[in-house]
């Protein structure tokens, strides 16, 4: 029995990224679907994910999982024949959940902050980015990836930022590269894995996205 | 004896701290616990958990896990047990589902919840608590749902949203005392007003839920604390 899969994805989002690279990973055929969020979300969307009416959702034979990490950890489990993204030692996951939700809780708030606001507030989130990458910088140590010699859930999770990080420099007005130069190259490995860049945008096109955002918004 | 070399780094005030506690008890696994005080951290906890500084904090050996969450999940997975004491679906799909609840009510329901529970003003309390319903009327569909006439969101047994969720019953009994309402309306959710009952009588969870009065008289504090916090003069 051949399985439908369906990704119901923006192509901007870092979330619906985290998705993409898992199942190309795991060599998955999908059905990529892009709604339009700027206008109109599609009448699947809504039925799919009624709850929070966001995406990434998932479609597997028809059953949807919403929740980018929530997704990728039941593609890990579904298709586990290859490519583990999650250890397989309880302890080393609940540190890759751990790693993964600081991700969620930190990056993209702060990121968000760094292009759309100004003055006191863009300043607050400047110091806390720089912080943030530097934690994660000391995290990953020597390692080439988060997840070991191979890539794993924290990278996944994390490297579809840094297709942000063009955005997130030019408008906060940092250098991730002057402060955390190991989190820059460790980037530069991920992008070069076939599975990251064929599910990834340009940075110059995700700027492009938030200059048009900022536009839109207001924002001088 | 803790001869797991386990210890708990919580509180009894603590909804978060008491999901571990219950996956523990599920587990029939002994423990130290050691509660903090919140206003005076101990260094064990500043030094197991410097990324957030909070409790829950479990501490295995000399590993430690935080965020309630992931040590339910931790617990879960170590001590696998057999079938009947397992907290999560084995099914994928089903442990998704089980997750993505989970995550809802640490969004949702715990922020409606507390910042109505502090508001300030009147309009903000009815604006957090209206909301609070509605995850409710949600909640009592999920409930429904997945309890497939069976007693808890696990079924037969509890699973991880019955623990996620009944261990905000204390504080939802806080709001009842603050407001006078009932914690839930009998007319629009009845499947959690018993699900409430049998959770709480649930074998793994007698001792763990903090008595309503000392719990209000904590909250009391808090309040206190918040206002005096937000009227002080700036810095």
């Amino acid at each position: 029995m051949t399985d439908e899969v369906i990704l119901l994805d923006f192509w901007p989002s870092p979330f619906g990224m985290r998705v993409r690279i898992a199942l190309a990973e795991k060599g998955i055929k999908y059905e990529y679907k892009e709604e339009d969020l700027i206008s109109n979300k599609s009448p699947l969307l809504l039925q799919m994910n009624p709850v929070h009416k966001k995406v990434p959702v998932l479609i597997h034979n028809g059953k949807p999982i919403a929740e980018s990490l929530i997704a990728v950890q039941y593609i890990d489990e579904v298709w586990n024949d290859k490519s583990p993204l999650l250890p397989s030692d309880p302890y080393q996951r609940s540190q890759a959940r751990f790693w993964a939700d600081y991700v969620d809780k930190k990056i993209y708030e702060v990121g968000k902050n760094l292009w759309m606001k100004k003055g006191e507030e863009q300043e607050a989130a400047k110091k806390e980015f720089i912080e943030v990458i530097k934690l994660l910088e000391q995290e990953l140590g020597d390692k080439t990836y988060f997840g070991g010699d191979k890539l794993g859930f924290v990278d996944v999770a994390l490297i579809p930022f840094y297709t942000w990080f063009k955005g997130y420099e030019t408008f906060g007005n940092i250098n991730v590269e002057k402060e955390s130069p190991k989190f820059i190259a460790w980037a530069k490995r991920c992008i070069k894995i076939e599975s990251v860049s064929k599910s990834l945008p340009d940075q110059d096109k995700i700027y492009d996205f938030i200059v048009e955002i900022r536009k839109k918004i207001g924002i001088e | 004896m803790a001869t797991n070399d386990l210890k708990l780094l919580g509180g009894w005030f603590s909804p978060f701290a008491c999901r571990v506690q219950i996956a523990l008890s599920i587990k029939g696994l002994d423990y130290e616990n050691i509660v903090e005080n919140l206003n005076s951290k101990s260094d064990l906890l500043l030094q197991s958990n410097p990324t957030y500084k909070k409790i829950p904090v479990l501490i295995h050996g000399d590993k430690t896990i935080c965020e309630s969450a992931i040590i339910v999940q931790y617990i879960d997975e170590v001590w696998k047990n057999n079938a009947t004491s397992s907290i999560l679906p084995s099914n994928a799909y089903a442990k998704a589902i089980a997750r993505f609840w989970v995550s809802y009510i640490d969004d949702k329901f715990f922020n409606s919840l507390r910042y109505g529970l502090f508001a300030q003003d009147d309009e903000s309390k009815k604006k957090y608590f209206d909301e609070l319903e509605e995850v409710l009327l949600k909640l009592e569909e999920v409930f429904n749902k997945l309890s497939e006439g069976k007693g808890f969101f696990g079924g037969e047994k509890i699973g991880f949203i019955d623990i996620a969720l009944g261990c905000y019953l204390s504080w939802l009994k806080v709001k009842e005392k603050f407001t006078g309402t009932k914690m839930f309306d009998e007319a629009k959710n009845p499947g959690l007003v018993k699900w409430a009952e049998a959770f709480s009588a649930h074998p793994a969870v007698k001792g763990i839920l903090p008595e309503t009065d000392k719990l209000v008289e904590y909250a009391i504090a808090m309040a206190q604390g918040l206002a005096a916090a937000a009227t002080a003069a700036p810095k």
